[in-house]
């Protein structure tokens, strides 16, 4: 048995740029890699959001009805759906107004997982357990 | 030898930037090092064949067979190459066409990762 841990540290709104949004989808990922790994490896990323990343991360988008594509929203309600940790920085949602009731939820999905509005200190320290940390 | 793992998202024309990632890669590969390089968003539209080389533009296509040579092996997400509309026999001969799962398995064996983010 060998787990790698990785920090996805997203820092740029997912409405400016595709690559920020792209770290999601890829931290989402780790669900299949198995297929390409030995038995017994396994990759577990942490999707932390910082700085501007934590712009755009709202519930309520329309994403689809407007523009027929996937919403932030709907990525993170998959993210939490598969179990995945997301950590998103309590300073900078202070910073930029954003209540913490905001952030979207996939209970009524069935997910156990919520959203974790933490210190940057917690961020900090998932960076630091990382054996890779990849800044989007 | 290190193994190094290079996630490429810029667009090859637009800024230097997917230029330096190739060139990064071929340097380690040079040194010995296994590279493997994973392109992902904009990235992915240089996996094309027949890639006209004019002086005033990158060109991906030159630089991505001579690294190939040289055994680093190339991916290309799937998805986001077929949304650009590039088609599987369209792309060049040797690179890879896969999922993102394949990036994860990289950074699993990889001693380093590189993710060169894009717009």
């Amino acid at each position: 048995m060998s787990d790698i841990k990785l920090a996805f540290v997203v820092q740029r709104p997912q409405y400016k740029g595709e690559t920020s949004r792209l770290a999601i989808t890829h931290a989402i990922a780790y669900q299949t890699v198995e297929i390409l790994l030995e038995d017994g490896q396994t990759v577990t990323p942490k999707l932390c959001f910082i700085g501007e990343g934590v712009l755009g991360l709202q519930k309520g988008q329309n994403a689809m009805d407007l523009y027929g594509i996937t919403s932030t929203e709907s990525h993170m309600k998959n993210a939490l759906l598969v179990d995945l940790d997301v950590l998103v920085c309590k300073e900078d949602l202070a910073k930029y107004g954003i209540p913490e009731a905001a952030m979207p939820s996939a209970e009524e999905m069935g997910a156990d997982k919520s959203i974790q509005i933490v210190p940057f200190t917690e961020i900090q320290k998932a960076v630091e357990e990382a054996k890779h940390v990849l800044f989007f | 030898m290190g193994n190094l793992t290079i996630g490429c998202y810029p667009g090859l024309v637009g800024s230097m930037t997917y230029d330096f990632a190739l060139k990064l890669a071929d340097a380690a590969a040079t040194k010995g090092h296994k590279v493997s390089i994973w392109f992902s968003g904009n990235a992915t539209g240089s996996v094309k064949a027949n890639q006209k080389h004019l002086k005033d533009y990158s060109t991906g296509e030159k630089y991505l067979k001579a690294l190939l040579e040289k055994g680093v092996e190339i991916c290309t997400c799937e998805a986001c190459t077929v949304a650009r509309g590039v088609k599987k026999d369209e792309g060049i001969p040797g690179i890879q066409w896969n999922a993102m799962h394949w990036y994860l398995a990289k950074i699993y064996s990889a001693d380093r990762v590189l993710l060169i983010g894009g717009e």
